[in-house]
């Protein structure tokens, strides 16, 4: 296991070096100069030179990519044209908003999703299961900016109920955290009730009910444990989506996470705040799909095994 | 699985559906995937009819006087903040979003058709190389390779076509390559490499046909995802921009006046809705119908 886990870090490197060339190369050729953006417009064509030399913009491209990735290692990843701010503190400063946007929208999913695939995989085919299955096709087919729109119009200006944008308490969060989480509940829903059907006509299942074992028993601690791998592959691959999801919503809410920071730099062109972000973008899902792919081996011992015999 | 199909001489000639009409067959059964396809022909012959009924600068970008209205019998939508009719602008509009959509799944089907049959078919270090690449991409938020490409490319549709192509071909790719692995080892593939074909072909005359079924689920559930992905990224102002009516920009015009007329941010969502619930009610019928452990 723990050879596995060194394994997969060392691919880890390549991979990260390689994406952040690439958003390195593009937002370079991207940028334009960017004396222009750092020195008043007036500024005479020796100071403008004099800049370039300080700030190494004349140096060859891998000179400067290669200086970038040690800024990146010890957290120096420059500062931004426009405010002046570290690229790095910035990130990280509003990182926390968004895990915390992120994961509230995940629980509410889980919550939501988990219990009503159960439900609908015990009623297969009555009209219970058919009303959540449409919810979860509808659900799945909005775009989750316009669901926000719909919250705010709803809750915030007919009803009163709920802050339309904003950070403070509990309250501000609730509505946002369904904006981003109600069609990964869609998703899910279907994804637990179609692993679901799949456990529950498995012999062991019947097994289980002979030696006398509960119905409540069965259903959560033999059926659900094994539809648990194809739900954590799910919610796995959704956490891309989970970022783009926070983006939207903290654009429509005014949140203030990495998503509308990104978003912000890049209607200002803050190249260094844009390149800066959406590295360290890549490199945290790297390690959340790490950290996920070892989760999985904690919830199976099949897999568990089978990383253990790889080496 | 036997049909009756005509008789020679007397005698009953028996023979077998090929795919395409056994899904055929089997997807007219299910509700859900004929309204998705009626309501997808229906949005096909408005979206062409408007723009041949509207002038696109005196009918869908023209200021007017009538700002604002809310829904009423001359403008069922309302109008917007430059007057403008919201009914026009979704029909007339419906043609970027279906063509952001269709195009940039086309481009990366292809795409991950190819690679995904290159490192299933090879495997070892093409393989490798491969997929390690198409995990960069599968594992960055798409809005983030969007903000590169139009930071490197500009705003414009096309742009905004090849961001997306960038992050859709990573899922093809893997479909393709797992269902090649499953194909790829069985003796009719050895077969025809005895009869001295190509390897190229194959691929394509013999390997490809036989993954096909959930690369075509595949497809028609991300053109749906797609539209909602395209104006997403209108709407945060990296995609197409107004004035052209694409649906997420249109939202990103009404977000400003959501106070006052909420009908501006209603239709266009509505619109968007309605069309991918279409397209994933096709997905699922599609995939009900080629799965071949429903075979009745």
């Amino acid at each position: 296991m723990f050879r596995y886990i060194l394994k997969r870090l060392v691919i880890m490197v390549p991979t990260l070096l390689i994406t952040s060339l690439l958003i390195f190369w593009a937002m370079d050729l991207a940028g334009g100069d960017p004396v222009d953006q750092i020195l008043p417009e007036n500024a005479s064509v020796a100071q403008r030179d004099a800049m370039r030399q300080q700030m190494g913009f004349n140096d060859p491209f891998m000179i400067r990519y290669l200086r970038y990735i040690k800024g990146i290692v010890t957290g120096d990843m420059g500062k931004s044209y426009i405010s002046g701010e570290d690229v790095f503190k910035t990130f990280m400063g509003r990182l926390h908003m968004t895990l915390l946007l992120g994961g509230t929208a995940l629980i509410f999913a889980c919550i939501i999703s988990i219990p009503l695939g159960i439900y609908t995989a015990l009623h297969e085919n009555t009209w219970k299961d058919t009303a959540a299955m449409v919810f979860a096709l509808f659900g799945q087919s909005m775009p989750n900016f316009w669901l926000g729109l719909m919250l705010i119009l709803l809750f915030s200006l007919k009803l009163g109920l709920l802050p339309s944008g904003g950070t403070g308490g509990i309250r501000y969060l609730i509505l946002p955290s369904v904006t981003v989480g109600l069609s990964l509940a869609a998703l899910l829903t279907r994804t637990t009730r179609s692993a679901m059907l799949d456990v529950i006509r498995q012999d062991y299942m019947t097994t289980a009910r002979a030696k006398g074992a509960s119905y409540q028993r069965v259903i959560y601690n033999h059926g659900l444990r094994n539809a648990l791998i194809p739900i954590i592959t799910a919610i796995g691959m959704q956490f891309s989506y989970v970022m783009t999801g926070s983006a939207l919503a903290e654009t429509v809410f005014g949140w203030p996470g990495i998503g509308r920071l990104v978003v912000e730099s890049i209607n200002k062109r803050d190249t260094p705040m844009v390149t800066g972000s959406i590295i360290l973008c890549c490199v945290l899902m790297a390690v959340i799909n790490l950290s996920v792919d070892i989760i999985y081996a904690f919830c199976d011992p099949r897999i568990k095994a089978q990383y253990s015999s790889k080496g | 699985m036997k049909q009756a199909k005509k008789t020679i001489d007397g005698e009953v000639v028996y023979r077998g559906r090929s795919m395409g009409q056994e899904t055929w067959r089997r997807l007219k059964k299910n509700k859900g995937a004929m309204i998705g396809i009626a309501f997808l022909i229906l949005l096909i012959l408005a979206t062409t009819i408007a723009n041949f009924v509207y002038d696109y600068d005196t009918d869908i970008i023209a200021m007017s006087r009538d700002r604002f209205l809310a829904p009423c019998k001359d403008h069922i939508f309302g109008t917007d903040n430059m007057g403008r009719d919201i009914f026009a602008r979704v029909i007339y509009g419906a043609k970027y979003s279906l063509f952001i959509s269709l195009g940039s799944t086309a481009i990366g089907l292809l795409v991950g058709l190819f690679l995904g049959a290159l490192a299933g078919y090879y495997g070892g270090l093409i393989d490798n190389v491969i997929m390690r690449l198409t995990d960069i991409f599968y594992s960055i938020p798409y809005i983030m390779i969007a903000v590169v490409v139009v930071s490197l490319l500009g705003t414009s549709t096309m742009s905004l076509l090849f961001a997306m192509a960038l992050g859709t071909f990573s899922a093809f790719a893997r479909i393709t390559r797992a269902s090649i692995m499953t194909v790829r080892d069985q003796e009719f593939i050895e077969a025809g490499y005895a009869m001295g074909l190509p390897t190229w072909k194959i691929i394509i005359k013999h390997v490809l046909p036989n993954c096909l079924s959930p690369i075509i689920v595949q497809t028609t559930l991300k053109v749906g995802a797609n539209i909602i992905s395209a104006s997403s990224l209108s709407f945060l102002g990296v995609g197409v921009t107004p004035p052209t009516p694409e649906w997420g920009a249109m939202l990103s015009d009404g977000r400003s006046y959501i106070r006052s007329s909420g009908w501006m941010c209603l239709f266009p969502g509505l619109a968007i809705m309605f069309t991918v619930l279409a397209l994933n009610l096709l997905g699922d019928g599609l995939r009900d119908a080629m799965d071949p452990k429903l075979k009745k």
